[in-house]
């Protein structure tokens, strides 16, 4: 009995050697034969690469996907790279894990993948993912074979459902099945799967769906069935869609907020038509930049570093601006508009020389990229929805910090009557200079946001400063919150008529909107009242 | 009696006034005289290049009057002048496409290359008359004119003033740089109206052409002068200086402020427009890059730079300001927005009344020591 | 006071009509803006005419006389950029300018080159439609970039619906009517066609881009075809990645978007969307290695990056060197002549020839974008394309061709009517 078990367990042994030994030249040929021209041909070593149990199958297949699967020039040995800081790779063989030390830049060349390629690879590494140990990686893999659309994979979904534990786990694995289900031959599945898809915003459900309907080929009551899913499926993208035209607009509107606010206290406050606003933006997002630059291992709290860095830095050249030449021209407020103009230029000509004139790359966190999903089929970007609720956190802060504090109290005397203020013994210039940081600062925290979103370049300014005008003088110059609901309002309607009339025509019925409006209302949304006005 | 009260108050400038006609006279006659009788190896030989360079300036020159119309004596920062000037140009550019006929890339005898490109089959209303010259000469006057009036009679009847009117100009270019961009407006989106070959049938390559158009520019110049001049002078003018410098005051002494300033508004506006029609064809280009919010903001900053409510003043700083950005960009092309960015600054801080209050304060100081 | 003003008006004209005259060198001038919105793109190109004047002048000149380099900066302006161009050929006497990056600006410059009789080597891909005696269009015709594109997207990646999304400008507007003539021609229906423009500098791209998404999720395969020009790229990116479409559901191809855009935007959302181009930085080539050598060394910064543009100019440069060495002098009409038919060494590998209409020959490369700034080259065309001035897909210019070799020596001449057009010269 013993002898016997022994040898079946030797028996079994030597098997599994044997495979394994068989598996392992078949994985080096397999990895080999990855170093092809024809993606066809790569796809298909890939595919038996992914149903072999070798310890580097996961490594090799995430090198390819990732573009870091190259081929050393010379021998042509397929090898993992990792790119050396100031050009050059670092050499890892792809079937061994051996290090073959470092080349230069030209001493490997990529083997490349189309985006075809890349679909189908991630659905094949996503069918390895399948057994990981945390579920939300498996909903991944799911989606991704899902996309990838490969019916082959079918089977392991069935395999994996078996065995699933967790509820979310086995709803995304049915909701897969029923994808793949739309294409199967059986009339009676089909049909089944048509029905179940109803409300799936899914975009291959709707692809396939669309397909069905239109298939001459096929059975009246499956095409009828597709007819009203689809038909259910666009009422509910319909009504998501007002949604996210609301959102769009309230995003558009907060930036619009987040590049005006400071505006509104150097200009509505003090009366200074600050033309540099918009390059005091761009120094704020060129803060992001440098920030970034200089601690590129901290990229995830960057942001967090760069809001205060670019309050200081566009503060303390507002503070500049203000002690060099507003302070000269305070009673003249027109003539604040041709000096400042001045500044603008040449501090986009600095920014210029000093960065060039190429636009700068500032990476987005993580956490900032990617989209919030709500409801399947209605999902709202993170950079966008942080940005909108920053918006609405500096716009708190400033108001606390004029009803609130000393300074605002000063700030505000000294808006309603200079001359008194002064008697009462407030230090004018001082307050002239902190008012002046504190927009100039704003402005710069505003340029951190937008980094996120638009180009870092020298002409980033330029293009905010017509409309923040326009929203400081729509609200009511003076008034805060005028230029919250101005703002806000102004995103909001360009956003609803854009679908209709395209964004430029949007934009124009915006602004003879607003020339009209200031004939009805000439001091804005909210005018300021008192005598100061007048004068 | 009448005329000769006319003659009088127009002959009767100020020094500054003088100057700035006699030297209007002097390169009007130097210039032609320079650039075709002196031959091209002379040392006094004046090229055509020159010559259009000058004839841009004082298109310049004569727009950065207009605006100190308004702004010097009436106390409107216009900050959308720019768009009347575009207007007048397009004017004139509709003109010089319609003249192009079957010279045009692919010979249609109505269309503009552009609308060709684009698949019209026919000519749009608003392009209809542009073909005769008379037509065209009174829309560069009519076009910027009714706007003025509509956009000034909405806005100075609800006094809307100051900051406010400012933004609001600023408003009105950038909504009509937008239209303009549109290719479906007609006029030929970004690459607005180019190519042109004459004018009045004469060749706009021909030094003769380039010639007359330069007088052209001088003697519009000069009535514009004139004209800006005769009205400051005039009662109207001294109306308008007083709603200026108090326009609650003058309300209630009983005028009508608003019609003066949509007055004064309107005249500015047909100036600016005259201005706009004699740079198109001198420099072969009309684009909505000119209704640019910062081209409008640049040329307020000509006329302080050369100094408010002189009128001369406001071309002199029209001609400096291009004639060192022209220098500076061919000499130094990396600094010379640092060179311009401080001008600016340097102007308004230290010389606000511009180059001709160092001036003026100069001879003040001759006069008393 | 009269004599003094008369002295003074004389100070001044003389200031305006001092001119050099021609010393030993010959002047080559660079039109490129320096500042402004177009600064962005063009510096680099007067960067590269620089290094290789550098170059030439190493190499001995050319004709025994040393080469100068006469930089003036247009600002992004359209009228200066005419008026620049008359000052470098009238006031500088240069003998040949490299420069233009807009339609518009090389609209504008374009009758003071043909008044002048002087010549414009322009490398960026345009939209056609031209051939001018005195301009070489060393950058991309529709037919060099447009139309390999398509049919790779409709050939390999599948696709069959198209969404056509460009800034509005003529050259969108043009690449994009003769895509959609050509797609119609391959059967593609009406509504599986979307056409899209933006201003210039769009920044907020967020309604466009869920209107792709419904597009796109609405049955077929479906790509999008960008001529989205410059600064509004990166904001147009950057929603795509954030509002989750990839390039495997979505492709982008773009016609505008090099390695020099590529070197503003955090790449890693976009990979594998596409660009259509005549030339990339990693093409696999000797003389290419070299190139990027001698550019990093010149402008010394490992960091940047070589572009397509680029290659136009260094072909363009080329040329003209080969030019002037075959006619023996500078002058603009024996360069004129001289020019048709010379070959010279692409960055790829290949030859690039000036053909006689004014357009060159180039080899169409379709690349992916990779997390490191780069393009993968996934396509490419077996040999090289000669560039086509007006396209045979546009009802208004099938008829028209440009040839300018004796006897027709035209650049507009409609083979139906026999009649040669919209000609500026005598």
């Amino acid at each position: 009995m013993i002898n016997l078990k022994t040898l079946v367990v030797l028996a079994v042994v030597v098997i599994t050697s044997a495979s394994t030994a068989a598996f392992g030249d078949d994985f080096d040929s397999a990895v080999n034969e990855l170093n092809t021209r024809s993606f066809d041909d790569k796809l298909e070593a890939a595919s038996r690469l992914a149903t072999m149990d070798h310890e580097r199958v996961d490594v090799v297949l995430q090198a390819l996907i990732d573009g870091k699967l190259y081929k050393k020039k010379g021998d042509d040995t397929v090898v993992v790279v990792v790119s050396l800081e100031g050009g050059g790779y670092q050499l890892t063989d792809a079937a061994s894990g051996e290090d073959l030390g470092k080349v230069g830049r030209r001493g490997a060349k990529k083997i490349s993948v189309n985006n075809k390629l890349r679909r189908q690879l991630k659905g094949l590494f996503a069918s390895r993912q399948l057994n990981v140990d945390d579920p939300d990686a498996r909903i991944a893999a799911v989606q991704a074979i899902i996309n990838a659309g490969d019916v082959s994979l079918r089977e392991i979904l069935l395999e994996r459902r078996e065995v699933e534990p967790v509820e979310d786990v086995q709803d995304a694995i049915d909701v897969a099945i029923v994808v793949f289900d739309l294409d199967s031959k059986d009339q009676a599945i089909k049909l089944a799967a048509i029905k179940a898809s109803a409300y799936n915003l899914d975009s291959n459900v709707r692809v396939k769906l669309t397909a069905i309907v239109s298939d001459q080929s096929l059975d009246q009551q499956l095409r009828d069935a597709a007819i009203s899913s689809l038909a259910n499926i666009e009422e509910l993208v319909e009504r998501y869609q007002w949604i996210e035209t609301l959102f769009f607009g309230l995003s558009l509107g907060s930036i619009l907020v987040l590049a005006a606010i400071g505006l509104s206290i150097t200009f509505g406050v003090m009366g200074v038509i600050n033309m540099a606003h918009g390059e005091l933006i761009m120094l704020g997002a060129y803060t992001t930049y440098v920030v970034q630059t200089l601690f590129p291992y901290a990229l995830e709290y960057s942001l967090l570093i760069a809001i205060p860095a670019a309050f200081i830095v566009s503060g303390l050249v507002g503070i500049a601006i203000e002690r060099g030449v507003i302070r000269f021209l305070y009673g003249r407020p027109l003539e604040t508009l041709l000096a400042t103009f001045g500044v603008s230029l040449i501090l986009q000509q600095a920014v210029r020389s000093i960065f060039s004139p190429l636009n700068r790359a500032v990476a987005t966190p993580e956490w900032m990229s990617g989209s919030l999903e709500i409801v399947q089929g209605l999902s709202i970007t993170y950079n966008r929805l942080y940005i909108f609720f920053f918006a609405l956190l500096v716009f708190a802060a400033l108001l606390t910090i004029l009803q609130r504090t000393r300074l605002g109290l000063e700030v505000r005397a000294v808006t309603q009557n200079r001359a008194m203020a002064q008697a009462m013994g407030i230090r004018n210039t001082r307050v002239d200079i902190l008012t002046f940081g504190l927009g100039a600062g704003i402005a710069g925290v505003a340029g951190v946001a937008l980094s996120q979103l638009t180009n870092v370049g020298p002409n980033l300014g330029q293009g905010y400063i017509v409309d923040s005008f326009m929203v400081v003088v729509f609200g009511g110059v003076g008034n805060l919150w005028g230029t919250l609901v101005a703002g806000l309002s102004l995103g909001v309607v360009n956003k609803v008529l854009e679908p209709a009339a395209g964004a430029v025509v949007a934009k124009i019925l915006v602004l003879i909107f607003i020339i009209l409006f200031i004939q009805k209302r000439p001091r804005g949304l909210f005018p300021q009242k008192g005598r100061a006005v007048e004068s | 009696m009448l005329t000769q009260m006319m003659l009088q108050r127009l002959m009767d400038h100020d020094r500054g006034g003088w100057v700035f006609l006699a030297v209007l006279l002097a390169i009007g006659i130097l210039v032609p005289v320079a650039n075709l009788l002196v031959p091209a190896d002379s040392f006094f030989h004046i090229p055509t290049y020159t010559v259009t360079l000058l004839g841009k300036y004082l298109c310049y020159a004569l727009l950065a009057i207009s605006l100190d119309l308004v702004w010097g004596y009436c106390g409107i920062l216009s900050l959308g002048h720019g768009a009347f000037f575009a207007l007048g140009g397009y004017a004139m550019g509709m003109y010089l496409m319609r003249q192009i006929g079957t010279r045009g890339v692919y010979g249609d005898p109505e269309l503009p290359d552009f609308m060709v490109f684009l698949n019209w089959d026919s000519l749009p209303w608003y392009w209809y008359g542009f073909d005769q010259f008379w037509f065209a000469a009174l829309m560069v006057m009519i076009v910027p004119g009714v706007l003025a009036f509509l956009f000034g009679w909405l806005a100075f009847r609800s006094r809307v003033s100051g900051v406010y009117l400012s933004i609001m100009t600023q408003a009105l270019t950038y909504a009509l740089m937008l239209a303009f961009f549109r290719n479906e407006l007609g006029f030929g989106g970004n690459n607005g109206l180019t190519d042109f070959k004459d004018i009045l049938g004469a060749s706009l390559q021909s030094d003769v052409t380039r010639v007359v158009l330069f007088v052209c520019s001088v003697v519009a110049l000069a009535l514009g002068y004139l004209v800006c001049r005769f009205i400051v002078t005039s009662k109207l003018g001294r109306v308008v200086t007083a709603v200026r410098d108090a326009e609650a005051r003058t309300r209630f002494i009983g005028y009508r402020v608003e019609h003066y300033q949509v007055w004064i508004f309107t005249v500015s506006a047909v100036i600016a427009g005259i201005a706009g029609a004699l740079y198109v064809p001198q420099v072969g280009i009309i684009n909505p890059s000119e209704f640019q919010p910062l081209n409008s903001i640049e040329l307020v900053v000509w006329v302080a730079l050369g100094g408010r409510a002189t009128l001369y003043g406001a071309a002199l700083g029209a001609g400096l300001v291009n004639y060192i950005k022209t220098v500076l960009t061919g000499a130094l092309p990396e600094v010379w927005l640092f060179v311009l960015g401080a001008l600016f600054v340097i102007v308004t801080v230290a010389l606000p009344r511009g180059v001709i209050g160092i001036w003026r304060q100069l001879r003040m100081r001759g006069n008393h020591g | 006071m009269v004599r003094q003003l008369i002295r003074v008006c004389a100070v001044v004209v003389l200031s305006f009509s001092a001119s050099w005259a021609a010393a030993d060198t010959i002047k080559v001038g660079v039109l490129h803006s320096l500042s402004g919105t177009m600064a962005i793109s063009e510096t680099t190109l007067k960067d590269t005419i620089l290094m290789m004047v550098e170059e030439q002048n190493a190499a001995g000149g050319l004709l025994g006389k040393k080469l100068e380099a006469v930089v003036v900066d247009p600002a992004s302006n359209w009228p200066l950029f005419a008026e620049k161009a008359r000052e470098l050929i009238e006031k500088e006497k240069v003998d040949v300018v490299f420069g233009c990056w807009t339609s518009v600006s090389r609209k504008s410059v374009l009758p003071v080159f043909e008044e002048l009789n002087s010549l414009l080597f322009y490398p960026v891909q345009y939209e056609g439609e031209e051939s001018s005696k005195n301009v070489f269009y060393t950058g991309a015709a529709p037919n060099q970039q447009a139309i390999p594109a398509v049919d790779y997207l409709m050939n390999e990646i599948g696709a069959e619906r198209w969404v056509l999304a460009g800034t509005d400008y003529v050259y969108p507007r043009t690449t994009n009517k003769i895509l959609e003539a050509y797609l119609k021609a391959k059967g593609v229906a009406d509504k599986d066609i979307m056409i899209n423009y933006t201003p210039f500098g769009h920044a907020d791209w967020q309604s466009i881009v869920a209107d792709i998404k419904k597009f796109g999720s609405a049955g077929k395969k479906t790509a999008v075809v960008s001529t989205i020009n410059g600064d509004a790229n990166v904001p147009f990116y950057k929603e795509l990645g954030n509002q989750g479409l990839s390039a495997e559901d979505i492709p982008v191809i773009a016609f505008s978007v090099g390695e020099e855009e590529l070197s503003g935007i955090d790449t890693g959302p976009l990979v594998g969307h596409l660009a259509a181009w005549n030339y990339f930085m990693s093409v696999d080539a000797d003389v290419n290695d070299d190139f990027i050598d001698s550019w990093l060394a010149f402008i010394d910064d490992e960091d940047r990056v070589t572009n397509d543009p680029m290659e136009a100019h260094y072909i363009g440069f080329k040329m003209w060197v080969e030019a002037v060495k075959k006619a023996g002098t500078t002058d603009s009409s024996a360069v004129q002549d001289a020019i048709i038919g010379v070959a010279v060494p692409n960055l790829s590998g290949g030859l690039a020839t000036m053909m006689p209409n004014h357009h060159i020959t180039k080899p169409v490369l379709i690349g992916e974008i990779q997390d490191d700034g780069q393009f993968d080259t996934v396509w490419q065309t077996p040999g090289t394309v000669p560039g086509d001035a007006w396209s045979d897909f546009l009802p208004g210019s099938m008829d028209i061709t440009a040839d300018w070799q004796a006897p027709l020596s035209c650049g507009n001449y409609n083979v139906k009517s026999g009649a040669c057009s919209g000609q500026n010269y005598e």
